[in-house]
This record gives structure tokens, sequence and C-alpha cells, in this order.
């Protein structure tokens, strides 16, 4: 009997109070129509028959059993989401870096990644960070706001930053040594490019706003006075 | 040293503790030795400690209790607003809001204007000492 479109019915027996209802047992068989359902069905409640179960093939005992008894890890069904942003920090944020190399330098946000960290970028022309991964919670956003529309952020993701896998196997060292690390210094060439191309958008955004520019290369700094849970970002 | 500022019906009092920290309010009954009912158009009339008001140069002419619409008028007329925003009391109040207020990136600005206002300030200093000694 497939399920028919009904609808839905206001409840049968009201609470009285919480867990005790208005009608007994019998009054509610009354009120289903029970009665008048078996009685269409000659005296016996409709049964449907119980599908047939398909004889399980006979599991032969297992060769081999281990000799200790090893505990199964627990079942684990917990997906990993992506970071919640905070809502202060939007494409285009100026945000204050405050730990590692760039500590106090002011950057731009271009678009949270899907490992859950945050791409920002300098520009590397006003204060030399270049195209970087930063932990959403190492940073202050601030409520200056720089005009992002110019900018193509699509091609990075968080392989773009991952390590570069050596190829070649070191089978020599001593000179080979030598040879190898000075290759691995340099940045390769279309990394400068893109970092080019996303700065020049930017630049151009960022130096329509009088004294922008100097806010961006120079690094913050907490005072003598100044309050951090009192100044406003 | 007389007293100047007086505890009067239409005394002018800034609150300085408190849910309603920071307003001004007009003294509208006195209700004891401690306590006075204060009004302002933006609260409903309320009793007060003293000790949480500070009192003001200013005063309106108001009979005791008000109605609001009396007292609001009243408030006008005395122009208590830009009076009270044109002391220099009022000034520094309105500047440390704006202080308070403001920007990672209005505060940078502000230091870059501070330096300017200085190297301009000591440039004229500069000039005038040239013309003395010469």
């Amino acid at each position: 009997m497939a399920p028919q479109q009904r609808k839905p019915h206001v409840c049968r027996n009201p609470d009285l109070i919480r867990g005790v209802g208005k009608y007994s047992r019998s009054k509610m068989y009354h009120k289903r129509g029970l009665w008048a359902i078996k009685a269409k069905n000659g005296g016996a409640f409709p049964k449907h028959e119980k599908k047939a179960v398909a004889a399980a093939p006979a599991e032969k005992p297992p060769k081999f059993y281990p000799a200790d008894d090893v505990k199964k890890p627990l079942v684990n069904k917990r997906k990993a989401r992506l970071t919640k942003l905070r809502a202060s920090i939007t494409p285009g944020t100026v945000l204050i870096i405050l730990a590692g190399r760039f500590k106090g330098k002011r950057v731009v946000f271009l678009k949270q990644l899907t490992s859950g960290l945050l791409l920002v970028t300098g520009p590397f022309k006003i204060n030399g960070v270049p195209l970087r991964r930063v932990n959403q919670s190492y940073v202050i956003a601030t409520s200056t706001k720089v005009d992002i529309s110019g900018v193509n952020v699509e091609k990075f993701d968080d392989k773009y930053f991952g390590k570069q896998v050596e190829k070649k196997k070191k089978k020599g060292e001593g000179e080979f040594f030598e040879a190898e690390k000075e290759e691995k210094n340099t940045l390769p060439q279309d990394k400068k490019d893109d970092q080019k191309s996303v700065d020049a958008a930017l630049v151009k955004s960022i130096e329509a706003v009088p004294d922008l520019k100097s806010y961006l290369g120079a690094r913050f700094s907490l005072k003598a006075g100044m309050k951090p849970h009192e100044l406003v970002f | 040293m007389p007293f100047k500022r007086y505890v009067e019906i239409g005394r002018i009092a800034l609150v300085n503790y408190g849910k309603d920290y920071g307003k001004l309010v007009v003294i509208v009954d006195v209700i004891d030795q401690n306590r006075a009912l204060v009004d302002s158009p933006d609260m409903v009339r309320s009793q007060i400690n003293f000790k949480r008001l500070t009192l003001t140069d200013i005063k309106i002419d108001i009979n005791r209790v008000p109605k609001k619409k009396t007292l609001v008028a009243a408030l006008e007329a005395a122009d208590v607003k830009n009076k009270w925003e044109s002391s220099s009391w009022g000034r520094k109040l309105i500047v440390q809001k704006k202080r308070a207020s403001l920007n990672d990136f209005d505060r940078f600005k502000v230091m870059l204007a501070k330096i300017k206002k200085a190297g301009v300030i000591r440039q004229e200093l500069a000039n005038l000492k040239k013309q003395t000694t010469a």
C-alpha cells in the first residue's frame, strides 16, 4: 500500500499534562477506528505477509585465528568541516599578522582556502609579504577594506603552497649536495609572475585611497597607553 | 571658596556611574538628602543618588516635575545641547569619544598628521630663530 498524501491530522489525544493524555487506551482504540478496520478485514487486523528471506550461504569456520585478541579502534564518523571564518574577515579586509616572520605586518586578505587557512598578500611591493597562507587565529581583522574586485584568485589552493616534491634521488653526497641546495633557494619564475599579476590590480585600488599605501607598509605595534581590549580595530 | 553649582530644580547634571553613564540629565525634583528625581528626553524619569551625578554649569527654567513634553520644550528653548557641546568640558568628552572609536587606519592617519604638524611648527621655529640671530 503506497503511502498517500494526507492532510496533517490534529492530535487525537491532547495532553492534559506532559505524559498524560486525555483519552484512555480503549477510548483511543475506538477513536482511531481500529474496530472498523478489523471489521472490514473480517475480525482480524490486516497483516502483510513476511517477505521470504533468502537463506544465507553456510559460512565456513575461518582457517586462522590470531593469537591475541586485537582491539579494533572505535568507529569515527566525524567529518572535518571548513573552519568558520570570522564575520569581520571578508575578501579585501586588511589583517594584522601577529606571529611569525611577518608579525605586525598589515596585509590584504584574499580568500579562505579549503584547508581553512587564509590566503593573504602584502602586496609584495608594498611590505614584502608574498602570497602566503596564514591561520585565522594568528590574525587581527581591522575594519579597513580594500577593493579586491580586479583580482583573480581562482587558481590558488593548498596544493600551490605545498612543498615541492624531490624528483631526483640523491645518490652521491658532497658535491651533489651543494648543487641541489642552489636549486632550492630560488623561487620558480611562475610564482613570481603570479605574485605580480595579483599585486598589479591590488596596488591600483590601494593607491586610490590616500595614505593606505604607507599604512600597509608600516608595522603595527602596541605603544604606551594602548589597551588592546579597548582598541577598536 | 563658595559653591557655584547648586542642586536645584532644572540643574543639568552628568551621570558618572551606572546604566546611564555619560548622559546629561535634568534634576526635576529632590527626593531626600541623597537622591534626586532626574529626567532626560531619551530616558524614563527615575531616581538617582547624588553621588552618581556631577553637576554642570547649565540650568534651565522648569517647574517641579514637569511633563515630558514641557521638559523637552524647555531643553530646546535653553539650547542645552549646543551650550554643552561648545563648553570646554563637553568638547573634551566629544574628543575622548572620538579617540576611543578610532579605527587602526584612523590612528595611523592621526599619527601622520601629528608628525606633519610638528614638522611645520619646527620649521617656523627654525625660521624665527634665524631671524633673531640674523
